[in-house]
């Protein structure tokens, strides 16, 4: 029994010196190439599209190496944010919280090969990446540019016999037409929200909410803004939303109605391109689902921009090499295969203008795309403004968490005012707390 | 095995007593409410995107049926269509336009129909879609993270056991000073969530070093209240005498601890296993914070990467949940005979 | 001295041939490991003296509880007393007691829509209401399953097993799969409408969602508790029993007069346990019901996590106080616990 112990023992000692050695070694030949980190989400196919497209620059770029780091978005939204204050952050990241994470961008600017390219394709959505007084810093590129709008189930309109709305209709006419659908063909959700505030602000711009005031700080409870708020408000109670998403989560938990958009259950569906893919997918030839352009309201038509970029991080150890994997991924060419193959909106000005072909997409969620590419020229100042602050997400998860609760019944919706203002100006007071 | 002695009454009297009868409806009950939902579970993990969204829920992993046709490049659906006359006949569908379903018979593939799309039924059958397993298995450094999580799972179970049975050894066998402070020291954390502590223990790793290494995940929980306070409420009933009589043959204190005390507290220790296994395998979100890097995620991270920002790949996500499940489930199997007579027999003679 | 009523839990009685068997069965690998540290212990011991070799074996343990329990709890105590939105508490500005000033700034403690951080109020009154409720059924189906078991069933093994599976499950699993069955268009709607009745949006009702969270944790966890009762079931002395038969007690007095007393130790167990886990629970509940509808089923922990992390300006210190609170909280209710079940044995 000792022998055979002490045997063990032995050969795992060996094992673990032979291990230290091949270890040591493997450094040894690494040395002469850099290793970049890229954290990275997926919310469909495009962790498989960039690992690809990396591959692709390693064979060309040998002396780098990267290493995609595939994560759940939990951990892009409540942890990195941590890891990147203590300074143990990747190279590279893809963030959706632009204004929040600005500080720890890294600006590209000095190393990038041409930055005239980046500005002139780039131009407006660099804004969004850059801290308050920042106007030149280029930290990164659009993997996707999202813009909400609403798709229609329109087999459900056919069948209910009911003409759908025209491009101009306003929030209200489509609210009529859905509810006197969904009554006809016994659709439990005529009109379905995301809960999500972007989706929110998608119609309270269109109501006319500004959102800032002339100094650009935040005024978020205006005429417009509770003009959307009451419309959302009465339209749980009379059966046009269910609560079941906005009423039946706390806080700012996103909830979807994508599943009962699959299901035809839902008329209308505010929601926004990312869809599109996945309906292609899974949809198939069940009905015919468009995408239509967002409502309009007494103010204009416009919905909320949205989207996440790849940007590389400050605390980077080899920023030369960041800039030259992303200059790559920013590329023309390739940014435009990366946009295709995942069917997202481009967030690339250049390739806009172009249009993008689409080439696995169905013809229904090319048209899709097509309505959001061109819902892209709709949006109102205010719209892109909301989006480019800071402090962008305190807004947006204040009014969701609160107008949640007034939806479920648990407050009144004068309440529900009262605390968003509350919250937004305490939060920005702990912000300011220096 | 003792014999039950409230059994016998039955026996003996020979007719069912109505407890008995309802013991049997309760845990047949039981098997339906525990068990129902992981076999659904596993059930579902071989559907398709699609129909695992689908209302109502299939309970076996359905799929509609495609057919080839001739002069049709792809395969089309097939369906139970009802014709006007009356007739049911089951057809391939062309295209659908609006309401109205172009269809063909694929026996007949020259006789083409235009059936309201309300008169179709899919045609369906059982059909499991293995890719869900395949892709991602393929997809992912799948055997680097079950590895990260066996590590982990081993190495930080068996440094539980040792220092908690250590803890719980000295403040059940022996009088000292400071015995009430350590005491409320075990206590006071018995019921602190680390989630409430997240911040603070992760400065405390980022200055030990340790971000992005294993070692991370194994030491912040090593050393359990529950481990300390379950182990010693069992050591206190160990007969003091066995430790007299050792002392009396000049054994050390360490040899008492691991030669006497050890082996007898063994039924604890099994439990204390098991519940570090289950509680090591399972952690998510403590990993979330300090792994970064994929080649030391474990398991419940890289199954959690198909959790987007706004959607989820459900498939993928509920097939690779079973396939995290299959360790427990075995390390269950194996460990089952010691939560079965090991703890409930310790009591008898 | 706190002192626990001995042999709460599992009672163990060796005999001279299981010991023999476990020592045999102990020769594993690690037990070698472990067993060339002999010589060095019995060293120290020499150098030291018997007397102090107790702090030796506490060192390792009270080492671990030192770097990732204390330290952190007064990482967070220095937090709670800072503002902003550093990650290091050296850069963070000292403001007091703001933060726990502003958490307890309620016009009437008993309705947490007058306080400031009404989340905070309502996650507490909910949290306790949670725990109420699956304290109560989690003791009861516990001892019923306990009960069952440990008669003379055909397939006990099985059964026990069954009962015991769900334990193995990660919390966000058994969530899921709840979710799928409990949501509009899931398994028990289908099978509601299959019969005729009316669909249940169970996650759009406070009740239904409290009811819901209960059960499912209830679900999970029960299989562990059953286990501890079992234990001490089968612990109970079989001649207790047949003098009972003998005197042709009922079943329902034999159960009251000595098989409820004599569980009272493993019942505390139980109950303390349940308890813990009660006020900690977090995750199974999020994953089902996202805290909603509205916050009916928002748990403190829930409210912590997502101030310190969800929310874009991570509030560390308002989180770290309402930890400390918590913290001290639930410090108090263990003493107080076990005090009582102290002074009744």
């Amino acid at each position: 029994m000792r022998a055979v112990i002490r045997r063990a023992i032995g050969a795992s000692l060996l094992t673990a010196c032979l291990l230290a050695l091949t270890a040591s070694l493997g450094i040894g030949v690494a040395a002469a190439q850099t290793t970049l980190r890229m954290t990275w989400y997926s919310d469909g196919n495009e962790g498989e599209v960039m690992a690809d497209l990396l591959r692709r620059f390693e064979d060309k770029h040998p002396d780098i190496h990267v290493v995609l780091d595939q994560v759940p978005f939990k951990a892009i939204n409540e942890n990195l944010p941590v890891q990147l204050a203590s300074g143990q952050g990747p190279d590279i990241a893809r963030v959706a919280d632009m204004g929040g994470l600005a500080r720890y961008m890294l600006d590209l600017r000095p190393y990038l090969k041409d930055a005239a390219y980046w500005e002139a394709n780039y131009g407006p959505f660099l804004q969004w990446m850059r801290v308050p007084g920042d106007t030149s810093s280029i930290p990164g590129f659009m993997t996707q540019l999202t813009v909400t709008g609403p798709f229609v189930n329109k087999t459900l309109f056919e069948q209910a016999g009911v003409a759908m709305p025209g491009p101009k209709a306003t929030w209200e006419n489509w609210a009529k037409a859905t509810k006197e659908v969904a009554a006809k063909v016994q659709a439990p959700f005529p009109i379905a929200f995301d809960r999500s505030g972007h989706r929110f602000f998608g119609m309270a711009i269109s109501e006319g909410a500004a959102v800032f005031d002339d100094k650009g700080n935040p005024a978020v409870i205006d005429d417009g803004f509770k003009r959307a708020a009451k419309l959302i408000f009465d339209w749980h109670n009379s059966g046009v939303m269910s609560k079941e998403l906005w009423g039946s989560v706390a806080g700012a938990t996103y909830r979807g109605a994508n599943e009962e958009f699959k299901n035809a259950q839902v008329v209308m569906y505010e929601s926004g391109s990312w869809q599109i893919s996945q309906f292609d997918k899974t949809i198939g030839a069940a009905f015919d689902w468009v995408a239509v352009p967002t409502p309009c309201g007494p103010a204009n038509c416009s919905g909320m921009p949205g989207g996440a970029a790849l940007v590389g991080i400050k605390s980077t150890k080899h920023p030369e090499e960041v800039a030259r994997v992303l200059d790559y991924l920013a590329s023309e060419d390739v940014v435009a295969e990366f946009y295709a193959r995942s069917l997202f909106v481009p967030g690339h000005l250049g390739l806009a203008r172009k249009g993008l072909d689409y080439k696995d997409a169905s013809p229904v969620a090319n048209a899709a795309l097509k309505v959001f590419s061109d819902g892209v020229n709709q949006l109102a100042p205010a719209a892109n403004q909301l989006q480019g602050y800071p402090a962008s997400r305190v807004i947006l998860n204040a009014v969701i968490s609160r107008l949640g609760q007034a939806v479920s019944g648990e407050i009144t919706l004068d309440d529900s005012y009262k605390r968003i203002a509350g919250d937004i100006e305490q939060q920005l007071a702990e912000r300011n707390k220096k | 095995m003792k014999p039950i002695q409230l059994l016998r009454a039955r026996r003996r009297n020979g007719h069912w007593h109505w407890t008995d009868i309802a013991a049997y409806a309760y845990l047949g009950l039981g098997v339906v409410l525990m068990f129902g939902p992981v076999m659904w579970l596993v059930l579902s993990s071989f559907k398709t995107q699609a129909s695992l969204l689908e209302f109502p829920p299939s309970l076996l992993p359905l799929s509609q049926q495609e057919v080839r046709v001739e002069g049709f490049p792809q395969p089309l659906p097939l369906f139970a269509a009802t014709l006007d006359n009356g007739e049911r006949r089951e057809l391939a569908q062309i295209r659908r336009i609006g309401l109205i379903a172009q269809m063909v018979d694929p026996a007949d593939p020259k006789r083409q129909y235009r059936v309201p799309t309300a008169r179709l039924a899919p045609v369906r059958h059982l059909s499991f879609v293995t890719s869900n397993y395949t892709e991602p298995l393929q997809k992912f450094a799948f055997t680097r993270y079950l590895w990260n999580s066996v590590f982990v799972t081993t190495i930080a179970t068996l440094i539980t056991l040792l220092i908690n049975s250590m803890a719980a050894y000295a403040l059940s066998i022996y009088e000292f000073r400071g015995k009430t402070i350590a005491m409320l020291m075990v206590i006071g954390t018995l019921m602190i969530p680390i989630t409430i502590i997240l911040v603070p223990v992760y400065l405390v790793i980022t200055k030990l070093g340790l971000v992005n290494s294993l070692w991370a995940v194994i030491l912040p929980g090593a050393a359990t209240p529950t481990g300390v306070f379950l182990l010693r409420q069992y050591m206190l009933t160990l007969p003091r005498d066995l430790i007299e009589a050792a002392r009396m043959d000049k054994a050390s204190e360490w040899q008492i601890y691991w030669r006497i005390v050890m082996p007898l507290a063994a039924p604890a220790l099994a439990v204390l296993a098991i519940f570090s296994i289950m509680w090591r395998w399972n952690e998510f979100l403590w990993p979330l914070a300090v792994l970064t890097r994929s080649e030391s995620f474990t398991l419940q991270i890289g199954l959690n990467a198909f959790q987007g920002e706004l959607q989820t790949q459900w498939n993928y996500l509920l097939a690779m949940t079973v396939v995290s499940l299959v360790p427990v489930a075995l390390v269950f199997v194996f460990l089952q005979r010691f939560i079965a007579t090991g703890i409930a027999n310790t009591g008898m003679k | 001295m706190i002192d626990l009523p001995d042999g709460i839990g599992l009672q163990a009685v060796p005999t001279a041939s299981r010991l023999a068997r476990l020592r045999r069965s102990g020769a594993t690998i690690l037990g070698a490991v472990l067993r060339l540290i002999d010589r060095p212990m019995g060293l120290l011991q020499r150098l030291i003296g018997e007397r102090r070799m107790v702090y030796v074996f506490l060192l390792p343990n009270l080492a671990f509880f030192s770097l990732f329990v204390f330290v952190p709890l007064a990482i967070d105590l220095a937090y709670s007393l800072t503002g902003g939105e550093s990650l290091f508490p050296s850069q963070r500005p000292y403001v007091g007691t703001e933060q726990y000033a502003y958490l307890f700034d309620c016009g009437s403690f008993f309705d947490p829509a007058s306080c400031r951080v009404d989340h905070f109020w309502r996650g507490v009154a909910n949290t306790m209401r949670f725990t109420v409720f699956q304290l109560v059924s989690m003791v009861t189906f516990s001892l019923v399953t306990a009960l069952v078991l440990n008669m003379r069933i055909r397939g006990r093994g099985f059964f026990r097993a069954v009962y015991f599976f769900p334990v193995l499950l990660s919390p966000v699993v058994v969530a899921l799969v709840w979710k799928w069955i409990l949501q509009r268009d899931g398994l028990l709607n289908a099978g509601l409408t299959m019969i005729g009745g009316q669909k249940i949006l169970f996650f759009v009702d406070p009740g239904w969602a409290m009811f819901w969270s209960v059960f499912v944790s209830v679900w999970a966890h029960m299989g562990f508790y059953t286990l501890i009762l079992l234990a001490g079931l089968q612990a109970i002395p079989a001649d207790l029993y047949e003098a009972a038969q003998m005197d042709a007690t009922p079943r329902w007095r034999v159960l009251v007069r000595i098989t409820l007393p004599l569980l009272w130790p493993n019942l505390i167990v139980v109950i303390v346990l349940a308890m813990i886990r009660g006020v900690q629970t977090f995750d199974e509940v999020f994953v089902l019901t996202g805290g909603g509808p509205g916050t009916a089923t928002l748990m403190i922990v829930q409210y912590i996590y997502e101030t310190a992390f969800a929310s874009q300006v991570q509030n560390f210190g308002l989180a770290a106080a309402a930890s400390i609170v918590l913290g001290v909280v639930l410090f108090l209710l263990t003493l107080a616990q076990l005090s009582r079940t102290r002074s009744a044995s």
